[in-house]
């Protein structure tokens, strides 16, 4: 069996919190991420889902090596991709890159679409001028903007534009994976349709993998192949996108589903708390948490595992 | 792109001095040395010297043009030093953190403890009178607010989405400084760098008038001020117009200031053809 494209061993990503005493005393250690594990295999779109802080955003940033993890191993293509024997920041940009949330803060103000587009380029030894024109006029054809385009400074464009801009950057170098950072949460709704469809088209188009990152559980429904839900710094669920909108097992991915806003149920509390009541019991096991309190973050979690109660369906049980 | 009548007001005194400091051999009715005459000495302004004469007779507005010459040396290299020091300490320091970033901070927080002009006086006790030692002496001792603010620049850019892209990219952490961060923070480093041309030209007034700085007979504003000293009843022109030259370059500086950062503004630029 070959190796799947990128895979995550049991990663553990702690942060230093400086405590109130002297000499560093009451330090304490932030669990933002606790033993995470998953693949993402080629042509595959993966979606971490979760409420904000849950650990989602620093996996993401781990496997593009802008946080050192503290524990476990991040592969690409069966190679280390972060601790010992992690390739550069050269030879990791060809291989992951990322889309940002914020298209007004991810771009380079001072610098054209052609520049931010050519730098990368000359950087990784393309040095004809025409190749590069040719290279950048392709990729803004590819996320609908027109060469023209190429000439203009980031605060001419519109929100919608600059998340296009911001793509045609995460795939210049033809990465395999593209990591999506809430990719259309700050777009205006009448144009989140337009970058999913765009995503969607170049997914296929490039043969892209795509792990997104993403609390907007309708855009995550559209996208993706597989979903991750997180919950303070572990998977409480995993499984087909099928399995997780149908057929939830966890209290806390009920909850996430029941809260998608519906147009046509009424909001209604009592269907909320339905759903959280009614979950299904496993022999011999619970859940450690339903996900309506908050964990603290400064412990590690108590044991538990990942179980698997369906074909590619797992739900975070422990014993007793 | 509109840019308000202060900004041209500064661009107006600043070229001022600038052609005053550049075209002074040519354009300054006398030699501002030789042209000793004690026989004219405190004449009022006329049509022949126009800003009246000094206790030796000589020209007070051929000494101001070629006073300007000085002034104009000191704001810039000053404020060149200055600016180079303060960015590439700040921006390391906001970029890189840890040990280096405390030790910046310390060293910043000294600078700012002891006052600039004691500390010019200290150097230039050192390093003697004269342009040369001037030109280090306030080139050493203003770099903290310029440190300071590319520190915080650097603090806030680092978190922004572009500087996360370029290194997914690749770029090291040089690049990223200067290609992402440094052109971000022109703006308030080249407002720092012309206001602390102003405040330049003041310290080498003040410098000069307590005897530190251009030594006489060769003009500059604060040596012509410290001669103006003892005249200023009697002759009060004398005091007059170097006082009044400072004011105006100093104002002109901080106007062109304030003008550069508001043209430096990329929302204010238009596309390139």
């Amino acid at each position: 069996m070959t190796a799947p494209l990128l895979q995550v061993d049991d990663l553990h990503v702690r942060f230093p919190i400086s405590g109130g005493g002297l000499l560093g005393r009451g330090r304490r250690m932030l669990h933002a991420v606790n033993g995470i594990s998953f693949s993402l295999a080629k042509g595959e779109c993966l979606s971490i889902v979760g409420e904000s802080g849950c650990g989602k955003s620093t996996t993401a940033l781990s496997i593009l090596g802008l946080q050192e993890p503290t524990e476990g191993m991040i592969r690409y293509r069966g190679l280390p991709l972060a601790g010992p024997g992690a390739p550069g920041r050269m030879q990791r940009a060809k291989a992951v890159q990322m889309v940002f949330q914020d298209p007004y803060a991810s771009l380079n103000p001072r610098q054209s679409v052609r520049s931010s587009l050519a730098a990368p380029l000359r950087l990784h030894g393309f040095t004809a001028g025409s190749e590069i024109d040719g290279r950048i006029e392709v990729m803004l054809k590819n996320v609908g903007l027109t060469p023209e385009h190429a000439n203009r400074y980031p605060h001419e464009f519109s929100g919608g534009q600059r998340q296009r801009i911001g793509i045609a950057r995460a795939l210049i170098l033809e990465p395999e994976i593209v990591v999506l950072d809430e990719p259309v949460s700050a777009l205006d709704v009448s144009i989140r349709a337009q970058i999913i469809n765009l995503l969607l088209d170049l997914q296929e188009k490039l043969g892209l993998s795509y792990l997104m990152i993403s609390h907007d559980l309708s855009v995550v429904e559209h996208m993706s192949d597989r979903v991750l839900v997180m919950y303070f710094g572990q998977i409480v669920e995993e499984g087909g996108w099928r399995e997780i909108f149908e057929a939830p097992a966890h209290p806390y991915t009920r909850r996430l589903i029941a809260a998608i806003p519906d147009p046509e149920k009424a909001l209604n509390t009592a269907e909320l708390q339905d759903c959280v009541s009614d979950v299904p019991q496993f022999a011999g096991r619970s859940f450690i948490s339903d996900g309506s309190t908050a964990p603290d973050v400064f412990t590690a979690p108590a044991p538990s595992e990942l179980v698997e109660i369906g074909a590619s369906h797992k739900v975070r049980l422990a014993s007793a | 792109m509109r840019l308000g009548f202060n900004f041209w007001l500064g661009t107006g005194l600043t070229a001022l001095v600038i052609f005053a400091g550049v075209l002074a051999p040519w354009i300054a009715p006398f030699d501002p040395v030789l042209d000793a005459d004690l026989m004219s000495s405190e004449l009022p302004p006329d049509a022949t010297f126009w800003f009246g004469t000094d206790a030796q007779g000589r020209d007070v507005y051929t000494r101001i043009l070629f006073g300007a010459q000085i002034s104009l040396t000191v704001g810039i290299v000053s404020q060149v030093i200055n600016s180079i020091i303060g960015v590439t300490l700040g921006m390391t320091a906001g970029y890189w953190g840890g040990w280096w970033d405390d030790l910046v901070n310390g060293l910043t927080n000294v600078m700012l403890a002891i006052p600039s002009l004691i500390f010019a006086l200290a150097v230039m006790a050192v390093l003697g009178p004269g342009l040369p030692s001037l030109l280090v002496a306030l080139g050493l001792t203003n770099w903290s607010w310029t440190c300071r603010i590319a520190r915080s620049s650097t603090l806030s850019l680092k978190s922004q989405g572009y500087v996360q892209a370029a290194q997914t990219l690749g770029y090291g952490d040089l690049r990223i400084m200067f290609t992402q961060i440094l052109p971000n923070m022109m703006g308030p480093i080249l407002v720092m760098a012309t206001l602390g041309m102003g405040s330049a030209v003041l310290s080498e007034a003040a410098l000069s008038f307590l005897g530190l700085g251009i030594q006489p007979p060769f003009p500059s504003w604060g040596s012509m001020l410290t001669d103006a000293r003892q005249l200023i009843q009697l002759a009060p022109w004398v005091a007059i117009f170097p006082g009044l030259a400072i004011f105006l370059s100093v104002l002109g500086f901080n106007l062109l200031g304030d003008g550069l950062r508001d043209s430096l503004d990329p929302h204010m630029r238009t596309r390139k053809p």
